[in-house]
Formats: C-alpha cells, sequence, structure tokens
C-alpha cells in the first residue's frame, strides 16, 4: 500500500488544459459548457462504435481517458450502452457487416445526438474506400454533424471535433 | 529446404528467415499436414490464393483455383500451394482441420472468400459473409468492380450451437460491445454465473483487404498492409515489405533493419503497456490504468517527435525506413527508455505484491500447455503456456542474431503467466532498443526496389507484439503492369481466438473481460 501512495505521490497530477479550440477563449468554452448542460441537462456522455476500423483510432480514443487528456475531468463520459448517450463516436470505414449493428444503435440514441466520424476512414472511406465489404464513410449510412479527420487522428483532435460538434449544435 | 521423411524440393525464398515453396498434390497436401504435426510443427496460416495465369480481370469467374498453407517447423516455413480443378461446379481440397483445429475458420473464410471447400470438414457455417453479399458470390474470384448490388440486409439467422440442460440459458453480446473495443459477437452458455462455452462470432469487421490489395501497387500497398490492425502497423508493414523485397530479391541496407527493429520493439512496449494498464483496470485496480495510461502516453509522445506520428504508422516503407534517427533524437529516446523502464519496475513490485490483483491474475482463464500445443495457440499467450517459439529467437536475422533475444515464457497458462510474460518483454525489449540505438550502424536507410520482369512470390514473416504475422504475396510480371495477384495477410489471432472460448471455461462471466483483455487478440486482423 505505501508504495502505491508513494507512486500516486510522485506522479503527481500531470492532466493538461483543455485544448484551445481555435479562436474561441476559455470563457467560451465555459459557455459551451454550461449551453451544453441547458440542452442535455446533465454532462456529454459518448457511446464510442467501431463499425469496421484497423482499432488504430481506438487506441487514440482510448487515450482521452489517460490522466494527460483527462476526458472525465471535463464532465464527458463514456457510456456503455447507446441508451444513455448524447454522442455517438463512429469509426472505421462502415463494414458491410456492421452497417445494421451501425444504424441500430444509433436509432437506439435518444434525441437530440450528436454524431462524430472519427478518422480518414470514417470521413471518406479511408485507404478501403467503397467495396463489396464496406459502405465507406459514415454519412453513407447514418447522419454525421463532424468529422475528424487523421490516420489516426491524435487525441487532442478527437478531443477538438468532441467540442466542436457540441458547440455547432448548441449555436 | 525439405522437411525430412518427404521427397518434395522447396524452392528457398530470398528472405532473411529461412522460408520455401513448393506446388503440391492433393496427397501430398494431406502428407505434408500429418509429417509437420507428428513433427510438433504448426499450421501458420491457410488461404486460397491466386492461380497463374488466371485471368482475374476477365469478368467470368475462372475454372481453376489454388489452396496455399504455410506451416512452421523447427528449420523455418514451408509454403505449399494445391492448384484445384473445378469437380461438380466445386472447388474441393482435403480437409486438415482433425490435424490443425485451427484451419476450422480459415478453411470457413476461403470458403466465404474463394468459393472452395474442404472436403469432409465439420463445421461449413459461413464464417466472414454475414449475408452481405450472395453466398453463392465469391469476391476473390471476381474482378473488383464486379460486385454485387446492394441487396436488401436481410439479417442470416446464424446457427449458433447450443447448449442444454437445467438453468443453462445464453448471454448475447455485441457486436457493438460496452468498451472502446472493436465490435463481435459472444454467446455465453451459463448455469448462473458459470461459462459452460463460449461461442464467438467474428467478421464485422471484414473490409475486403484481399480484394483491395489486389487494386493497389506493389508500392502503395504497403499503407493498407499498415492498416490491417492499428495496433501491429510496424509489424504488418515490415512483413509486407518483407514479402515484396523477398519477391524482388532487394536486399535492404543494415542500418534499414536495425531502424525496423527498434520501431518493432517500441510497437511492442506500447501495446505491453496499454494492456497491462487495463488488466490492472479490469481487475477493478484503476492505479494501474492511471500509471500504465500515462506511461503508453509519453513513449507514443515520444515515437510522434522522432518519426512524426504517434503510432509510427507508414514509417516502413519497401527497401527500408522513411525516418533517420539522429543523435539528438538517439539520446531522447534512450532517456525515455530509461525513465520509464525504472518506473515499469516499481509498478511490476506492486502488481506482483497486491494481493487483489493476485487473486484475480492466477488460475484464471487457464490454458494448459498440452491444450495450448493442439490448438496451435501461438505468440505472447502461446509462450504463457509453455508455447517456446519466437521469431525473433528461433531464426535471427539482422539485427536480432547480434542482440540474443531473451525469450520470454510461462507455463502456468493463466491471466497472471501471460500479465508476466508481458513484463519480461517489456524489460527485454527496452534492453533491445537500448543496445540497438547504442550500435545503430551507419549508412543508408533505404534503397530501391526493381519490380521483376517476370511473375514472382515472396513472403515475409515477423514476431508482432501479439505474435507471429506472415504475409504471402503473388506478384504479376511486367506484361501486367507488375500487379498483385495476391496478398494474403495473416495474424495470430486466427490461432487464438478459438483458444479463448476455451480459456473461459469454467470460469464466471465477470473474469470475461480479464480474460478476454489478457489475450487482446485483434478483430480487424482476422476479419480482413
Amino acid at each position: 500500500m505505501w508504495k502505491i501512495v508513494k507512486q500516486i505521490a510522485q506522479t503527481g497530477t500531470c492532466s493538461e488544459a483543455a485544448p484551445d479550440i481555435g479562436e474561441e477563449n476559455a470563457l467560451e468554452a465555459s459557455k459551451i459548457q454550461r449551453e451544453l448542460l441547458s440542452i442535455l441537462g446533465q454532462a456529454l456522455s459518448i457511446r464510442e462504435v467501431d463499425a469496421g476500423s484497423c482499432n488504430g483510432c481506438e487506441l487514440e480514443i482510448n487515450a482521452l481517458g489517460n490522466p494527460y487528456y483527462n476526458l472525465e475531468g471535463l464532465g464527458i463520459k463514456f457510456v456503455a450502452s447507446p441508451r444513455h448517450a448524447d454522442m455517438l463516436l463512429v469509426t472505421g470505414p462502415v463494414s458491410r457487416n456492421m452497417e445494421t449493428a451501425l444504424r441500430r444503435t444509433y436509432e437506439a440514441t435518444p434525441e437530440p445526438k450528436l454524431v462524430v466520424a472519427v478518422g480518414d476512414c470514417a470521413c471518406d472511406g479511408g485507404i478501403f474506400g467503397e467495396s463489396y465489404a464496406t459502405c465507406g464513410r459514415v454519412a453513407n449510412v447514418i447522419p454525421v454533424d463532424e468529422v475528424v479527420p487523421g490516420c489516426p487522428p491524435p487525441p487532442l483532435e478527437i478531443l477538438r471535433g468532441i467540442l466542436k460538434a457540441v458547440r455547432r449544435r448548441v449555436q | 529446404m525439405q522437411i525430412s521423411e518427404l521427397d518434395l524440393e522447396f524452392a528457398v525464398l530470398n528472405a532473411p528467415v529461412p522460408m520455401g515453396f513448393a506446388p503440391v498434390n492433393a496427397e501430398q497436401w494431406l502428407t505434408i499436414a500429418s509429417v509437420v504435426h507428428d513433427e510438433g510443427g504448426r499450421l501458420l496460416a491457410l488461404w486460397a490464393g491466386a492461380v497463374a495465369q488466371a485471368g482475374a480481370a476477365s469478368p467470368e469467374p475462372h475454372d481453376t483455383a489454388c489452396m496455399c498453407a504455410a506451416y512452421v517447423t523447427l528449420e523455418g516455413v514451408f509454403w505449399i500451394a494445391l492448384p484445384l480443378a473445378q469437380r461438380d461446379g466445386q472447388w474441393i481440397y482435403p480437409d486438415i482441420s482433425d490435424l490443425f483445429p485451427a484451419a476450422i475458420r480459415m478453411q470457413r473464410a476461403a470458403a466465404d472468400l474463394s468459393g472452395v471447400h474442404a472436403q469432409g470438414a465439420h463445421d461449413t457455417r459461413a464464417w466472414l459473409n454475414h449475408g452481405a453479399w450472395p453466398a453463392d458470390h465469391h469476391p476473390l474470384q471476381h474482378n473488383a468492380e464486379q460486385w454485387p448490388q446492394r441487396v436488401p440486409t436481410a439479417l442470416v439467422n446464424y446457427p449458433f450451437v447450443h447448449v442444454d440442460g437445467d438453468g443453462v440459458h445464453e448471454i448475447p453480446v455485441g457486436p457493438v460491445h460496452a468498451g472502446i473495443i472493436e465490435p463481435g459477437h459472444f454467446r455465453f452458455s451459463v448455469v448462473g454465473e458459470k461459462v459452460l462455452r463460449l461461442e464467438q462470432r467474428l467478421g464485422y469487421t471484414h473490409k475486403g483487404v484481399e480484394l483491395r490489395m489486389t487494386q493497389l501497387t506493389p508500392l502503395q500497398a504497403v499503407r493498407l498492409a499498415g492498416r490491417v490492425s492499428g495496433d501491429s502497423t510496424v509489424a504488418y508493414a515490415w512483413a509486407y515489405c518483407m514479402a515484396l523485397e523477398s519477391a524482388t530479391q532487394t536486399t535492404i541496407p543494415v542500418r534499414a533493419a536495425w531502424l525496423r527493429a527498434i520501431m518493432l520493439e517500441r510497437e511492442r512496449v506500447a501495446a505491453h503497456l496499454g494492456d497491462l494498464g487495463a488488466l490492472g483496470n479490469d481487475a477493478a485496480f484503476a492505479f494501474g490504468l492511471a500509471q500504465f495510461s500515462r506511461l503508453r502516453e509519453d513513449w507514443l509522445r515520444g515515437s510522434q517527435k522522432v518519426w512524426g506520428h504517434r503510432l509510427m504508422m507508414d514509417g516502413i516503407v519497401p527497401g527500408g525506413v522513411r525516418v533517420d534517427i539522429d543523435r539528438t533524437q538517439k539520446d531522447q529516446l534512450i532517456q525515455l527508455c530509461d525513465a520509464i523502464e525504472k518506473e515499469v519496475r516499481t509498478l511490476y513490485d506492486i502488481y506482483e505484491a497486491h494481493a487483489g490483483l493476485q487473486d484475480r491474475f492466477m488460475t484464471t482463464g487457464r490454458v494448459l500447455p498440452e491444450l495450448a500445443s493442439r490448438l496451435g495457440l501461438t505468440g505472447l499467450a502461446g509462450r504463457a503456456s509453455s508455447q517456446v517459439w519466437d521469431v525473433r529467437c528461433d531464426h535471427p536475422f539482422v539485427p536480432y542474431n547480434q542482440l540474443q533475444v531473451k525469450i520470454a515464457t510461462h507455463h502456468n497458462g493463466d491471466v497472471a503467466a501471460r500479465v508476466s510474460v508481458r513484463f519480461d518483454e517489456v524489460f527485454e525489449s527496452m534492453r533491445l532498443i537500448r543496445r540497438m540505438l547504442d550500435a545503430l550502424p551507419a549508412g543508408d536507410i533505404a534503397c530501391p526496389v526493381i519490380l521483376s520482369q517476370e511473375a514472382s512470390r515472396g513472403a515475409g514473416w515477423v514476431e508482432g507484439w501479439r505474435g507471429e504475422l506472415f504475409v504471402a504475396l503473388e506478384l504479376a510480371g511486367a506484361e501486367e503492369n507488375h500487379r498483385i495477384l495476391h496478398c494474403h495477410l495473416h495474424d495470430p489471432s486466427w490461432q487464438n481466438w478459438p483458444v479463448l472460448e476455451h480459456a473461459i471455461m469454467g470460469n464466471i462471466v465477470p473474469d470475461f473481460p480479464l480474460i478476454n483483455k489478457s489475450f487482446n487478440l485483434s478483430y480487424s486482423g482476422q476479419d480482413l
């Protein structure tokens, strides 16, 4: 136990400040948070859906939970069911085998819902394109509010995309 | 190269690891399987390959096909190809799943993609085709542009095996999982909390990679190879490049080989750091996740600084590597190794001494060595069950031939053993990275790859962090624009997924995430 406490004390808090979202200043960010709360009535809950990715995007979305990005510290959390979610974070070119599952996940998410397509494949089909096995970009299957390009996009870009989608909706 | 007791000469492929190729007939197909089995060898991969002179460009399906297998013995990899002729409208080849159970799913996948059938196979259910394309359409037998127009997605009822008995019920999970992981379906048959049987249904991330490969040029295709499984991007890119370089008789500069190995070992460390944290978390030890995910982030930022990409994607190119390391970066990378290794050692002591954690790890998800050997468990999970195979040690090539890699093994085969192997591999990789950075030879970092005039074939075999990856590549000659006739990319998950069905038996449902994470298998890598 002593070792654990020592390690915790030595590590300290390594969270970095939330990213500067372009021209927005800190005041605006908290305004977004307030507006977000008033619209959703709660902190932002996200359901991640891998619709056929190579798992590269999942690695970076997972990294959002590490102490540097500290997503939960921003009042944003990943939930286990689409029924608890305000936002779907979708990765991959949508494989035909996942098409129905993605549609159903979207239908199960309550209004008002946001969809952010994460990664080049989700944005435009990426290197996999459209074929007998994939439907290509996420927007070919469900409506998308925001896209985050990159292969895979680094955690900071994903965080920016999430905030951008929320901001667009509250405006 | 030869397999003893067998009168068959294998053409040696020009690669840093011993690999040979030979065409066979149906009788030899079976003989080789049983000889390799009796000698304690393993099935590495099984796929439907390209057929010489096959007009893949012609709109009509051709009337020949080809079945390929790759076996590993102590001597190296033996790739055999069995040409098939159509009989009664079907391509048939002998089933080998009695000898190598891992072949079952590979045979089912080959049937879906290429319409070739294993004669006498017990399980002939579709594997990759969930009803998204007609059952009589075989993507790899057709021109890439020729896929059937969208049929309304009628969900196909998949005949899971049912378990009957007093109080037995089923728990279906997925394909959309509760965490941030890839999609797949698990069907648990349980009594109370106890798991009697688990049946997996995968294929949800099937993206038609093998067909897509044939649409890219051999030099471009490395990008796609690096995206078969994102967590193994370095290993896949290397295995693909090794296959291309062996097909084109290219010898890469020594410095390039060393830089590739540095990247491969860094990828191994990154994966283990992530998994060791997640394993702590799945045993309700959130401290472990916080600490290890912090270290993993530091590690990835180190990669970003040097390679310009956190996962080092597209860092390996045909003929060498894209990025060189200068003196300052070398020092930075060594410092990072020192700093992180020190912390991992602290965490190792904490994991070892934590009674609650050890209680969840010990004897959970056990795969005994005998079962592991019978089912062909490979890679990291295999080594935790006494399957002492590691390409880096068995057939050391540049630079591993100068490093004396220490193989990490364990015999308990439980979650604790797989955790222990991961820790050992992290420490060993740290040593290798430091050694390689210290002794990095001077020279070029890439050389041109000249595609051959004639049709050619090559193979790549690399020990990724999850296990051995194999790439088989068949190229057309100059008159057909050097196009890729076929490229099969094989992930060790093919072998290991079925073993997970056994590892969970008799355990309780809440231990499944823990057991699953201790294997951490790829969905995308095997759905292709």
